[in-house]
């Protein structure tokens, strides 16, 4: 709980001008968002993976399995489009196909083997 | 498909074929034609954007040549109904009317629904946003535009726990706008607030690569906090962060939309108060698009209260700026989303803009005087101070948790009521995982640290090439899910309907759902409140209606009576096969008419006959200021009320008159026909029937009737000045007069 001390706070903004007032409001907003920024450069999310599998051709369904195999085996940091594309290339599959088979439950070993180590 | 003015949008036509349908165009889309002066009929206006090719005019443009200025703001229209099929109708009807945004709620509870909804299952408050529902709207949009002849926004959220994935959907699909706000899911939606910023990222950077239009949450805020008007300052804080964060993922500044809402309404002064807020806003936001939504937190289920403060709205949006006009219904206190009331709301906004046309070049807001001048720059200041608060403490996520946002005190002043959020709980807590060094994704349009190079250093800026291209290179690879719920789709749905109705003749009244069978029942009762309401309900109940609800009562005088809006159900159906429709009257054009007074003068003499002191029809009939006859050239005597006929057809010959015109109101004991009989034998007597026209009017008179009496012609109730000079004109000719 708190007064209304506006004309105590405002002092140090009274003698700015119309532009250095809007100069000073977006500095603070750029303050304030830059660290978010950067929590999302090094992050992923369950729905940031879905949304690859989605636009590598999975339909939502297919992804949501895909992206739950993962986290079930602790890959997120390798990325659910990841896993999906090296099973395809080490194994000389298309893209869908590797899917199918991890939507399946099939071949998820043989992705620990490639991962191996990526077990956080 | 091609849509005709005159016939239905087929529904089923539209999910045929769905699976192989593509969107045929992406991105939001502005009017066109603003900022050039144009004539409109016969009138110049100067802030008004291209016409449309089909419209539906407003009731007044009928005296303008049925002009339909179309303002420059784009016009929203929120449609919610629970049934996307129905929606798509008032879509169609909501563009006839000028709205090119169709803004599409989605289901209660979508928000914590981790992935995407599939097929069609029925909403609540609202659809489930699935990728066949958007398809099939967005396809019948492609259809409207053409018919209409200006491209449709179509828009839903990209909120909740499956952000990014909707976020694909849309661009995939061809949507066009869309909700995207982080701080609306910690919120409102309890969203843990990491999950919830780490997933914006990634869907606003999907959202700027499809050119989609960006709507912040903001106006929640106004809506949500007890006393609104206090809230302008964490207002402005909300619409930066938003803002901000969306150009740091790549988002342009054009894309980027604040939803702004004038925080109060009468009976506050509100115009003083939100006046000052629009301004300051616009000057701090100067690179970003205003989305002027209307105020939803000050309304009750009154229509036309609502009217009237969006009017006032609508005089802040013209006299600052408004990219996109929001419109607003009072559905929610009339407990469904009504067609009509969509309608309503996107012609006031309609009205309004194009009465205020050219207002700013008339008044100007006195901006650098008192009490503009301190009111604007208090708010800045305000909203400054605030942000300078949170980075003290520690950054936007420890004033999250510690209430600074949604509290009603008008900061720096705090009442301690914000909504408080821990960062280590909320929905899909714990649920960020971080990027390993070697972490990819070989798609378009991602967000943060990907290791490209690991397998291709040439596709660091296009990791969907490892693919062959993803969705948004090559759609056909989208993988399409038709139904997943056998009895809860929109086929089921469609048959229930033709079962209600029997056979596709038959009507039922609707106001959301095709044969919902709802109908309003306006009426009062001269006893108080309470009485009122329950004898409304009985009253609805005789009148052999189902589910009857009081969806609107306003007190006349506490004892003297109350005001009842009543809905209820009807289960009686009216087949348009069996049913009489007397043919349309046929009326000439009024250049036609006036054409042939012109080449022949036309005179006539008027009376309302017998005991009869009516005069309200006959003036209405014939004096020029209520679109009568005069206006078309004809010369007219009324001789008055209660004239004997004897007298009215001496002034006939006297005058040489064309016609006579017997206004007859009184009808009892069929005086009225008795009459007419009476004039015609006089005439005939006289020696002047086959020389002079005769008519006769009145709220009980049938043509028929009247003919069968000896009159040429009868005029009854809605009888207008046009229909009886075009009466006039053809039988002069086939009289030979």
């Amino acid at each position: 709980m708190r007064n209304d001390d506006y004309l105590e706070r405002r002092g140090h903004l009274a003698n700015l001008s119309e532009e250095e007032l809007k100069q000073r409001f977006w500095d603070l907003a750029e303050e304030l968002v830059d660290p978010i920024i950067d929590l999302a450069r090094k992050n992923t999310s369950p729905s940031i993976e879905r949304s690859i599998l989605l636009r590598m051709g999975f339909s939502s369904m297919e992804a949501k399995t895909i992206v739950d195999g993962v986290i079930d085996r602790g890959l997120m940091g390798k990325g659910a489009g990841h896993v999906v594309y090296r099973l395809a290339k080490d194994y000389k599959m298309d893209i869908r196909e590797a899917g199918l088979k991890l939507v399946d439950g099939q071949m998820w070993d043989e992705v620990l083997v490639i991962f191996k180590g990526a077990g956080k | 498909m091609n849509l005709k003015p005159n016939e239905k949008l087929n529904v089923e036509e539209i999910l045929k074929d769905l699976d192989k349908y593509v969107p045929k165009r992406r991105g939001w889309h502005w009017r066109e034609g603003t900022d050039i002066p144009r004539q409109i009929g016969k009138f110049e206006y100067f802030d008004m954007s291209s016409d449309l090719k089909q419209s539906q005019a407003l009731p007044a443009a009928q005296y303008f040549g049925n002009i339909d200025p179309q303002g420059k703001s784009i016009i929203t229209t929120e449609i919610a109904s629970g049934r996307f099929e129905d929606d798509i109708r008032r879509m169609r009807m909501g563009a006839w009317h000028g709205a090119d945004h169709i803004m599409v709620i989605r289901t209660a509870g979508q928000s914590h629904f981790e992935s995407l909804i599939e097929g069609t299952p029925q909403g609540v408050g609202g659809i489930p946003i699935s990728r066949k529902q958007v398809r099939a709207q967005r396809k019948a949009l492609d259809f409207i535009e053409e018919e209409v002849g200006r491209p449709i926004n179509y828009h839903s959220y990209v909120s909740g726990v499956a952000g990014p994935e909707i976020a694909v959907m849309f661009a995939e699909e061809g949507v066009n706008g869309a909700h995207q706000d982080p701080q609306y899911n910690v919120l409102y939606r309890n969203i843990n607030m990491i999950r919830s910023f780490v997933d914006a990222a990634e869907a606003k950077t999907v959202l700027a690569w499809a050119d989609i239009a960006q709507i912040d949450g903001a106006h929640n805020a106004n809506a949500t906090a007890r006393e609104a008007w206090k809230v302008m300052p964490e207002l402005m804080v909300q619409h930066s962060i938003n803002s901000i964060f969306s150009r740091k993922v790549g988002m342009k500044a054009q894309n980027i939309c604040l939803s702004t809402v004038p925080p109060t309404a009468p009976p506050a002064p509100c115009m003083r108060l939100d006046l000052p807020y629009a301004v300051a806003l616009r000057e701090f936001f100067s690179d970003y698009r205003m989305r002027a939504q209307m105020n939803t937190k000050y309304m009750q289920s009154s229509t036309r209260e609502a009217t009237v403060t969006h009017v006032l709205n609508l005089l802040i949006s013209q006299m600052t700026s408004a990219d996109i006009q929001s419109t607003i219904t009072p559905d929610e206190g009339r407990n469904v989303p009504w067609h009509i009331y969509n309608i309503e709301a996107i012609d006031t906004a309609k009205q309004a803009f194009a009465g205020m046309d050219g207002l700013k070049d008339i008044l100007k807001i006195r901006r650098d005087e008192e009490p503009m001048l301190s009111s604007v720059r208090e708010i800045k200041e305000r909203a400054i101070l605030f942000m300078e608060e949170m980075i003290k403490n520690g950054g936007y996520f420890k004033s999250i948790e510690e209430g600074f946002f949604v509290d009603s005190g008008n900061y720096p002043e705090r009442n301690g009521d914000g909504i408080v959020r821990k960062s280590d709980a909320g929905v899909g807590v714990g649920t960020v995982y971080e990027r390993d060094e070697d972490y990819f994704a070989p798609v378009t349009a991602t967000f943060g640290y990907n290791n490209v190079a690991q397998y291709d250093e040439s596709a660091i800026n296009n990791p969907a090439k490892l693919i062959d291209g993803c969705t948004f290179e090559k759609p056909e690879k989208i993988i399409f899910i038709d139904e997943l719920d056998e009895t809860d789709n929109v086929y089921v749905r469609l048959d229930e309907v033709k079962e209600k109705l029997e056979k596709p003749s038959n009507l039922l009244p609707e106001v959301e759902w095709a044969a919902d069978g709802t109908i309003l029942v306006t009426l009062f009762f001269p006893v108080e409140e309470r009485t009122a309401e329950f004898a409304a309900i009985e009253f609805g109940k005789k009148l052999g209606l189902t589910e009857v609800e009081v969806i609107n009562k306003e007190v006349m005088q506490e004892a003297e009576g109350t005001r009842i809006e009543l809905k209820g159900k009807t289960n009686f159906k009216i087949d348009t096969e069996t049913l009489v429709i007397p043919p349309k009257p046929h009326i000439l054009s009024d250049d036609e008419i006036r054409e042939a007074v012109k080449e022949k003068p036309l005179k006539i003499v008027a009376a309302t006959v017998g005991e009869d002191e009516h005069s309200v029809g006959i003036r209405e009939i014939i004096d020029i200021k209520h679109g009568g006859i005069e206006g078309y050239g004809i010369e007219a005597e009324i001789l008055g009320t209660s004239i004997p006929v004897e007298k009215l057809v001496d002034a006939a010959i006297e005058t040489n008159a064309d016609a006579i015109l017997a206004s007859t109101i009184i009808s009892h004991d069929d005086i009225h026909y008795k009459n007419m009989r009476k004039l015609h034998d006089l005439c005939v007597e006289k020696g002047i029937r086959d020389k002079i026209m005769l008519a006769a009017g009145g709220t009980q008179v049938s043509n028929e009737l009247a003919i069968e009496n000896g009159m040429d012609a009868g005029f009854g109730r809605g009888t207008k000045g046009a229909h009886v000079a075009t009466f006039l004109v053809e039988k002069r000719k086939k009289m030979n007069l």
